[in-house]
């Protein structure tokens, strides 16, 4: 890990109409570091994941990326061929094949060659135990299949930083692990992470350190071992507990 | 631009209006009775029964396919000649445009219909309500919000529609206007392009707000 | 019916129809030329051109061809603007088209998930290579109906051109019956031929629908 952190966020702050959905968010990730950001829904995680590549325009604090401001006035096209980012709704472009969709960003927005772009594509696409799809339309693909598949598509673009928001949240629960795995292959290779989920043991496996966030604040950032074993705040802890069945009774 | 003056002069303003009057009557008539026939209509499209789909479809089609104008000459003059009956012009055209308004409102009535999903009506008897409640409390409201936009755009159409009756000798806004036209040709040589322009947007003041409503409701309820 | 009369006059009504399917055609595609250029400047909501846009659909969906026409052909004479019968059949039947082409667009960009403009920004896409490569083809495929409604609304609305004197289809037909008295025969013929002209499109448009639908990503059937 070199000293320079990939991401640094300062004071970051997002209303919408009056609301504030952020408010002074601060933190920073380093180089092949993986953060995994909890909390309940409507507490801000995916409002944040969509400022880090300009989704969303923050109205204060900012985000530095590789030490470049990223929010007023950056070239946001450039931003996002560093910054790649899958959603819940996997999004896989429905008029083309899965070689389609994993060459269009490699191919028109970096202007590299087409061949070489598809040998690595589907090198990648073995990777994830997807060769055989290489000409299926995404119609044709399982919802794990097709959330492989947004994840090569991003990976492709060699991002610096992979931003996740809440990718197997839209899965049924026999799909969620082969999802997971891939995530968990590309943080064994250092690959810089922010994660959005609701799989907490999934968190704690791939987690460097988790950020709790609550009514757009932080309220705790710990590694993960302390944070679900040992939360500070009461707030965490009444989370977790959601998340354990034996709290209903 | 004086020439625009032709439009004050005497009771050409008023007569002018009283075309519109001409137009919105016709088509507020064929409006009305294309919806009332279109609910029938579109009540029948929902039948499973081949030949009654058949000839709906044929319907259909036909007054899809075949411009209006076409359908008001063949109404105006081939009925005349074949069964020697005279029919107005505006008889002519009210007959025409209920006959493409209620195909169209049909198809829009039974598109409403069948949009309304299957579990809406399961989870109503599900919740004990019985088969007029069940219809009045959630699929006729829903099927509502479906059809008015649509239905208000047809309207607008049929009203723009109207314009072509002057051609089977209706006196209505545009042949009016022509009136004016050739009554002034000497006094005004220009007042061709100002009343045109003038009728223009009566049509306009017309169908515009009407427009409005729908892109509303169509907002609002979609 | 007078079998001999439709043959002698069928010809002239070919080559009527050939005169409404080229007006209709040229319009067509000017109008989608037109249509595309209102949705684009109001997709990338390009300053005044976006409102030049709104307005001049509104003037054009909520008034009727034949007023139009007879502005043009009619009116603009008289302050020194002389166009021929074609040209203001095509420039009123443009007028009227790029105004419905271009709602049948904006249904179609409005009907591609935000989800899609967002993947294709994140992988780096500029603007313009989003709407070409993810947004466009989506948006065409959904808006081939409406798109095909309107050619077949467009084609019907050649109809009135007859009233400026162009010697279309109607023309003929009200041509014949004023000369001949022959009304049952001319016009048979002229509902034959529009039925001929305007099947085969709508046969095409309902066929091509179908195999869009199928292919997982149309949208319902709009109206004009």
């Amino acid at each position: 890990m070199s000293n320079q952190p990939i991401l640094e966020v300062k004071h970051l702050s997002k209303h919408f109409d009056g609301n504030g959905v952020l408010k002074d968010v601060s933190f920073t990730l380093a180089e092949g570091e993986v953060i995994v950001v909890v909390g309940p829904s409507g507490c801000g995680k995916s409002t944040l994941l969509r400022c880090v590549n300009g989704l969303e325009r923050p109205d204060g604090g900012e985000i530095l990326l590789d030490g470049a401001r990223i929010d007023a006035g950056a070239d946001l096209v450039q931003v996002r061929r560093q910054v790649g980012m899958v959603f819940q709704s996997y999004d896989l472009f429905p008029h083309m094949d899965v070689l389609g969709n994993l060459t269009l960003g490699p191919v028109q927005a970096m202007k590299r060659p087409r061949l070489e772009v598809e040998a690595e594509a589907e090198k990648a696409l073995e990777r994830v135990g997807l060769a055989e799809k290489l000409h299926a339309l995404p119609r044709q693909l399982s919802g794990g299949q097709k959330q492989r598949v947004a994840l090569v598509r991003a990976m492709l673009m060699h991002p610096r930083l992979l931003l996740l928001d809440e990718i197997t949240a839209a899965l049924d629960p026999e799909m969620v692990r082969e999802v997971l795995n891939v995530v968990l292959d590309l943080a064994r290779d250092g690959m810089t992470m922010m994660i959005v989920t609701h799989e907490m043991r999934f968190a704690e496996a791939v987690a460097d350190r988790v950020l709790f966030l609550e009514g757009g604040s932080v309220l705790e950032e710990a590694p993960p071992r302390e944070f679900f074993h040992n939360p500070r705040t009461d707030r965490a802890r009444q989370f977790l507990d959601t998340f354990e069945f034996d709290a209903v009774k | 631009m004086q020439d625009l003056a032709v439009l004050f002069k005497g009771n050409n303003l008023a007569r002018l209006l009283g075309g519109l009057g001409v137009t919105l009557k016709l088509s507020l008539l064929s409006v009305a009775l294309s919806v009332a026939l279109g609910l029938v209509v579109g009540a029948l499209m929902t039948l499973k029964n081949p030949v009654v789909r058949a000839f709906f479809r044929l319907w259909l089609e036909t007054v899809r396919i075949v411009p209006q104008l076409v359908l008001l000459f063949l109404v105006y003059f081939g009925l005349a000649k074949a069964f020697n009956i005279q029919i107005s012009g505006e008889t002519a055209a009210v007959a025409v445009f209920t006959f493409w308004g209620a195909g169209e409102m049909g198809d829009l009535v039974r598109g409403a219909i069948t949009s309304i999903p299957v579990h809406q009506r399961e989870s109503s008897a599900a919740l004990g309500l019985t088969s007029r409640q069940c219809w009045q409390y959630v699929l006729l409201p829903q099927a509502a919000r479906r059809l008015l936009p649509q239905a208000i755009n047809l309207a607008t159409r049929m009203i723009k529609t109207t314009s072509l009756v002057m051609l089977i000798g209706v006196v209505e806004v545009l042949k009016v206007g022509s009136q004016i036209i050739d009554a002034n040709r000497y006094d005004a040589p220009q007042a061709a392009v100002w009343i045109y322009a003038v009728v223009f947007f009566l049509y306009f003041l017309a169908c515009w707000p009407i427009s409005l409503v729908a892109g509303r409701l169509e907002k609002k309820w979609a | 019916m007078d079998f001999d009369f439709i043959q002698r006059f069928a010809p002239m009504y070919a080559k009527a129809a050939g005169l409404t399917l080229r007006i209709g055609l040229i319009g067509i595609a000017l109008s989608l030329v037109v249509g595309a250029l209102c949705c684009l400047a109001k997709y990338f909501r390009v300053p005044v051109l976006k409102q030049v846009a709104a307005v001049y659909i509104e003037l054009a969906r909520n008034t009727p061809l034949l007023v139009q026409l007879f502005f043009l052909y009619f009116g603009l004479p008289k302050v020194g603007v002389k166009l021929s019968a074609e040209t203001c059949a095509i420039t009123g039947l443009t007028f009227l088209g790029g105004a419905y082409m271009a709602e049948a667009l904006r249904s179609g960009l409005e009907a591609v998930d935000r989800g899609q403009a967002e993947s294709g920004m994140c992988i780096g896409l500029t603007p313009l290579q989003n709407l070409r490569f993810v947004i466009l083809p989506q948006a065409l495929a959904t808006a081939i109906p409406a798109i095909g409604a309107n050619a077949i609304f467009l084609i019907k609305e050649t109809s009135v051109f007859s009233a400026v004197a162009l010697a279309d289809l109607m023309y003929v037909a009200k041509d014949l019956i004023g000369m001949y008295y022959k009304t049952d025969e001319a016009l048979l013929m002229l509902t034959v031929a529009y039925l001929t002209l305007l099947l085969p499109i709508s046969i095409v448009f309902s066929v091509w629908e179908r195999r869009l639908r199928y292919a997982g990503f149309g949208g319902a059937v709009q109206g004009q």
